[in-house]
């Protein structure tokens, strides 16, 4: 069964039902046996990435995470489940999961009319051709929430990029069983649930 | 590159969606379920629920107003009115709103900026300032000052220096409401927004006074807005979201068209 990881971020339910939207049931967990029992594992996250690592650690999440990803099956990071799937984050100065090397860093444009928190709709390019975007057409846009962005060591493990003030960060980052979106597909209407009904037939 | 946003502000009051017109005289347009899918459907960014209900042990309609919205509707929304707590937001949290805006409680009690923004994070929580026109005066700098209750209470604190003050408690966006410019449909108070929005470094969004396209092409250049907030527009059926959207578009103003 599709599991979402409940880590007190927030916004599981709003996966959870977006998921339903698309025929896809979810069950919401906090348990490690659950999470690496689960045949797709989605891993959400609103706040900050600073108390999601303290609390995914003292929860033992952390490892079953990094265990589940191992064992091949298919992973949905989300925002902050992106963010942390990195080696480590500039909020809090953080250590993360390390299941993709770089890591994160905070917004910092000299230009000050160019906002910090990004809030709003963008447009996703994808760098490549993968099963999980056969539906998203180039110039489609989709919801962003964030102040830190991901900076993958490897460009192979960027699969869609987009633009904001002077940079071109990482959107969505293509892994083996892993994708991970710093959007939220869940709040981008038709193009985020057309993401997440790909994730429901995903095999990889 | 990022698109302005428009945002469509429904008052609820009682679970029923009302437009009020310089906060006096509210009269029911309908089901803001239904409305709100409608808008949704139409190619709306983000929906704001301003929740006017005069009883606190009403409140509980629009929670279940929220839960309804939130399985229908898959843009971020936000709910405002009577936040007063922690708890407060995070109740709607769970219901399923995106965000909630601090009003009128914020000014009374600035910390309630910090522990939202501590408790559901800084994106999530929405500053909302109603702001009347003053002369400028030493207490008054900006010549614009903080009201409460509808715009019917002066605060004697200054719009601006609330809005940076609301920046540095945690605030991740600001929603910079005219009493003045509120229900006119004349436009919105251009320099206002254009003054909040050049001295902080969050999204700014425009509220009070859309009548016509070219206030929003306006208030979204000129004013420097990030976001701009409608109601009565689209309300009443005079114009709809995806051609407002159409006409700032052509008007050369990023907005995100397909949905």
């Amino acid at each position: 069964m599709p599991v979402i990881v409940d880590y007190a971020a927030g916004n599981v339910r709003s996966v959870q039902r977006a998921c339903q939207r698309v025929g896809m049931e979810a069950e919401i967990s906090a348990s490690p046996e659950v999470v690496l029992a689960a045949d797709k594992l989605i891993f959400p996250g609103v706040g900050s990435a600073e108390s999601a690592v303290d609390t995914l650690k003292a929860r033992g999440l952390d490892e079953a995470i990094v265990q589940y990803y191992a064992s091949g099956k298919p992973l949905l990071g989300i925002c902050i489940g992106l963010q942390i799937a990195l080696e480590h984050t500039e909020e809090g100065n953080k250590t993360c999961l390390g299941i993709v090397e770089g890591a994160c860093e905070r917004f910092d444009f000299t230009d000050r009319s160019i906002k910090v928190p990004h809030i709003g709709w963008n447009e996703v390019t994808p760098e490549r051709s993968h099963p999980m975007l056969a539906d998203i057409r180039s110039g489609d846009e989709f919801y962003f929430v964030h102040s830190y962005f991901a900076r993958p060591l490897h460009k192979e493990d960027v699969l869609g990029t987009t633009d904001y003030g002077d940079v071109t960060f990482c959107s969505i980052i293509g892994r083996d069983n892993l994708i991970a979106t710093q959007f939220h597909p869940e709040k981008s209407g038709e193009p985020g649930l057309k993401l997440l009904a790909a994730f429901k037939c995903w095999n990889v | 590159m990022l698109s302005k946003r428009i945002i469509a502000c429904l008052d609820v009051r009682d679970g029923k969606l009302a437009k009020s017109v310089r906060f006096v005289d509210t009269r029911d347009i309908g089901d803001p379920v239904s409305r709100a899918r409608e808008y949704y459907e139409d190619g709306l960014d983000e929906l704001v629920f301003y929740d006017i209900t005069a009883s606190s042990s009403a409140r509980n309609i629009m929670l279940d107003v929220v839960r309804q919205v939130a399985k229908q509707v898959y843009i971020p929304f936000s709910v405002g009115g009577g936040i007063r707590t922690v708890e407060d937001a995070g109740k709607l949290l769970w219901a399923g709103a995106e965000k909630v805006n601090v009003n009128s409680a914020a000014v009374q009690r600035p910390e309630l900026i910090a522990e939202c923004a501590h408790a559901i994070g800084t994106q999530n929580t929405v500053l909302s300032m109603d702001i009347l026109k003053v002369e400028t005066s030493r207490d008054f700098p900006s010549g614009y000052e903080v009201v409460i209750h509808g715009g019917r209470k002066p605060m004697g604190i200054d719009a601006l220096a609330w809005a940076l003050k609301g920046e540095e408690l945690g605030a991740g966006e600001l929603v910079v409401n005219s009493i003045d410019a509120d229900g006119t449909r004349e436009g919105y108070e251009i320099n206002l927004t254009r003054m909040i929005a050049e001295a902080v470094s969050i999204p700014v969004i425009a509220s009070g006074g859309a009548g016509r396209p070219e206030h929003l092409l306006e208030v979204l250049t000129e004013g420097k807005a990030d976001a701009a907030l409608i109601a009565s527009m689209v309300h009443y059926g005079d114009y709809t979201v995806s051609g407002l959207k159409s006409w700032l578009h052509e008007h050369g103003v990023k907005v995100r068209l397909r949905y």
